[in-house]
């Protein structure tokens, strides 16, 4: 299998370089050439960014023992807490006398 | 040899960007692996938008339009190198005749960037900036092919093949520079050879012409599609 290449592409000047996609090639010159023929050629790119796979440190291994959620930006999920508060909400309204 | 009209310098080159682009356009679905299917489609989609605006030009001083000069000449009036003609679906062959087309191609258009008519300057000049990317693609292909055991013979054999063909490519004058590169590229005399000339056609070119006009002709004339 021939090296593969991650392709980050940015649309304009100013904004962030975002993963386009991945090609396959079998050296750094054919890479541009066909990153420039896919990500380039209808002016939807102003730059890219070739980077061989190998060069990507992954991490996917997070470990979370007591979860800890309540240390997320995004908090504890609204969805739920609605949920509950909703049910708690349901059985108050049926203890009310003369409610349907 | 008498210099050509200025319809006729627009339509040897439109129609060898056409034909090329045609013939290339073959590995569309079947090149050797996805991303190269992808390049040389883009690469064949260039010509034939090289061909669209040279026919336009040509089309304005014949009075007709860029289709009618595309697509409506009996095969003879064609003006293509018979090196574009040549129906060749065969990878090595294909990089002979794509890097032997752009550097032959490259030199013509050197010499058209400077020429006095700015409109034929111009346009050269914008399409040569294309060109350089099919070049740089032309480039890598033959280095990487003569750079394997199993490539270089076959890269060889298919350029000794071809190369009387692409001197037909160019006007006699330019002929001693192609050669001067594509010898400096490949570190070997090439065979002497006879330039197959323009003008001349492969028995291909009635074919691709049949099958590339079978829609249009299909539809009554001044069809708008």
């Amino acid at each position: 299998m021939p090296p593969v290449y991650e392709v980050f592409r940015r649309e304009r000047p100013g904004a962030t370089m975002q993963h386009a996609g991945s090609i396959a090639a079998p050296d750094e010159r054919f890479a541009e050439i066909y990153a420039r023929e896919q990500y380039g050629r209808r002016g939807e790119s102003d730059a890219l960014w070739l980077v061989p796979r190998d060069a990507v440190q992954e991490i996917d291994d997070f470990v979370d023992e007591f979860d800890l959620k309540y240390r997320r930006v995004d908090g504890y999920s609204l969805k739920e807490r609605l949920k509950e508060a909703r049910e708690l909400a349901g059985s108050s309204r049926r203890d009310e006398p003369g409610t349907p | 040899m008498s210099s050509p009209s200025r319809v006729d310098l627009l339509l040897d080159l439109a129609d060898d960007e056409l034909i090329l682009g045609w013939r290339n356009s073959e590995w569309t679905g079947i090149a050797p692996f996805l991303e190269e299917d992808v390049a040389f489609s883009s690469i064949a989609q260039n010509e034939i938008g090289h061909a669209r605006a040279l026919y336009e030009l040509a089309a304005r001083e014949l009075g007709t339009d860029a289709d009618s000069v595309a697509f409506d000449r009996p095969v003879a009036e064609y003006r293509s190198a018979p090196l574009v003609e040549l129906r060749r679906l065969e990878w090595a062959r294909t990089i002979a005749r794509h890097w032997l087309y752009e550097t032959a191609d490259a030199i013509r258009l050197e010499t058209l960037k400077s020429s006095d008519d700015a409109e034929l300057a111009g346009i050269t000049a914008k399409i040569d900036r294309e060109e350089v990317y099919h070049r740089i693609h032309a480039e890598m292909w033959v280095d990487r092919l003569l750079g394997s055991d199993e490539g270089r013979p076959r890269l060889e054999e298919a350029l000794d093949e071809l190369w009387p063909y692409a001197l037909g490519v160019l006007d006699d004058e330019l002929r001693p520079e192609l050669v001067t590169r594509v010898e400096a590229k490949l570190g070997r005399p090439l065979p002497d050879a006879d330039a197959v000339p323009r003008g001349e056609h492969e028995t291909e070119l009635a074919e691709l012409l049949e099958e590339m006009t079978s829609v249009r002709r299909s539809a009554p004339a001044g069809a708008r599609w």
